[in-house]
C-alpha cells in the first residue's frame, strides 16, 4: 500500500483482440498507470502480473484466442483504490470448481496457479458472470491504508 | 526482451542459462523445447540457471514443474541456480521452493550432482 501524493484521477478503457499481444498490451496500460498512481516497484510487479494472468483466462481460456470476441479492459484510480475491471465473451466457468493449488495433490500441476497468484497480489479480487455472457474480473489494489 | 537460453556443459552437468521472461507463448514454449531436447540426449544432470530472469508467470511456473517432472521421469535431475528475490517469492507462495534442490552458487550446485 502506498500513500496517494495527490495523483489526478485516471482511467483507461480498452477493446482488444484475443490474442497474447493483449496481455502484454494491458498489462504495460496498467503499469502506467500504476506507477503514475504513485505504486512501487514491488507493487508494480504485482499489479502487472494480476493483470497478465487476468488477462490470460479472458484470451486463452475465455475467448480462447476467437478473433471475433474481445476483451474490454479498464483500468483506473482514485484517490483511494487502483481498479483493473477485464471481461470475455466466453462460456464462463464454475468458480468454485477451481483446485486449490496448495493442496499437496495439486502441488505438482502444471497449471491452475493464476487465480490464487492474482489472489495474493491484489487486496481485493472478485469474480463475477456476465448477464450477456462472459466472465468480468475486477482487482482492487489500496493506495491508502484501510 | 523476450526469453534467451544459452546451454553450456561443465563437466557431466548441463547449464542452462536463462534471460528475459518466462512466460505464456515464446518464453514457456522455448524453455520446454530445450528441456525435452536435453532429455531426449539423455542429458541427465541439467542446472537451470535463472539468475537473468526478470519476469516468470503462472505458465512459466507451470513449465518449471513440468520440466522438473520430465527429467526426474527420465531418471534425471533438475536444479535450480541463482534465483532472485521475485522468483524465489513465486516459488515460496507456491509451495514449490522445498520441491527444487535450489542452489546460489554454481560451483556448489555442480558438485552436489
Amino acid at each position: 500500500m502506498r500513500e496517494n501524493k495527490h495523483q489526478a484521477p485516471e482511467t483507461v478503457e480498452r477493446f482488444l483482440d484475443s490474442t497474447l499481444e493483449s496481455v502484454d498490451s494491458a498489462e504495460e496500460l496498467a503499469v502506467g498507470v500504476a506507477q503514475r498512481a504513485g505504486f512501487d516497484a514491488d507493487d508494480l510487479m504485482r499489479i502487472g502480473m494480476a493483470v497478465r494472468e487476468s488477462m490470460v483466462n479472458a484470451v486463452v481460456h475465455g475467448n480462447r484466442y476467437n478473433a471475433h470476441k474481445r476483451v474490454r479492459f479498464s483500468v483506473g484510480h482514485n484517490s483511494q483504490r487502483f481498479t483493473v475491471r477485464i471481461s470475455d465473451e466466453g462460456e464462463g466457468f464454475d468458480f468454485e470448481s477451481l483446485p486449490d493449488p496448495l493442496a499437496p495433490e495439486n502441488i505438482m500441476r502444471t497449471s491452475g496457479r493464476g487465480i490464487f497468484l492474482i489472489r495474493s497480489f491484489m487486496d481485493e479480487f472478485q469474480m463475477r458472470h456476465l448477464d450477456r455472457g462472459g466472465t468480468e474480473v475486477t482487482l482492487v489494489k489500496y493506495l491508502v491504508s484501510k | 526482451m523476450s526469453i534467451k537460453l544459452n546451454t553450456r556443459q561443465v563437466g557431466d552437468v548441463s547449464v542452462v542459462d536463462v534471460a528475459g521472461r518466462i512466460t505464456l507463448g515464446e518464453g514457456s514454449s522455448a524453455l520446454r523445447d530445450t528441456l525435452r531436447d536435453m532429455v531426449g540426449k539423455s542429458q541427465k544432470k541439467i542446472l537451470l540457471n535463472l539468475g537473468e530472469v526478470s519476469y516468470i508467470d503462472s505458465s512459466g511456473i507451470g513449465e518449471l514443474v513440468s520440466g522438473f517432472t520430465t527429467v526426474t521421469n527420465s531418471g534425471g535431475q533438475l536444479k535450480l541456480l541463482n534465483l532472485n528475490k521475485r522468483v524465489k517469492d513465486l516459488l515460496q507462495i507456491t509451495k514449490l521452493y522445498t520441491v527444487f534442490d535450489v542452489h546460489e552458487d554454481e560451483a556448489g550446485a555442480i558438485r552436489s550432482f
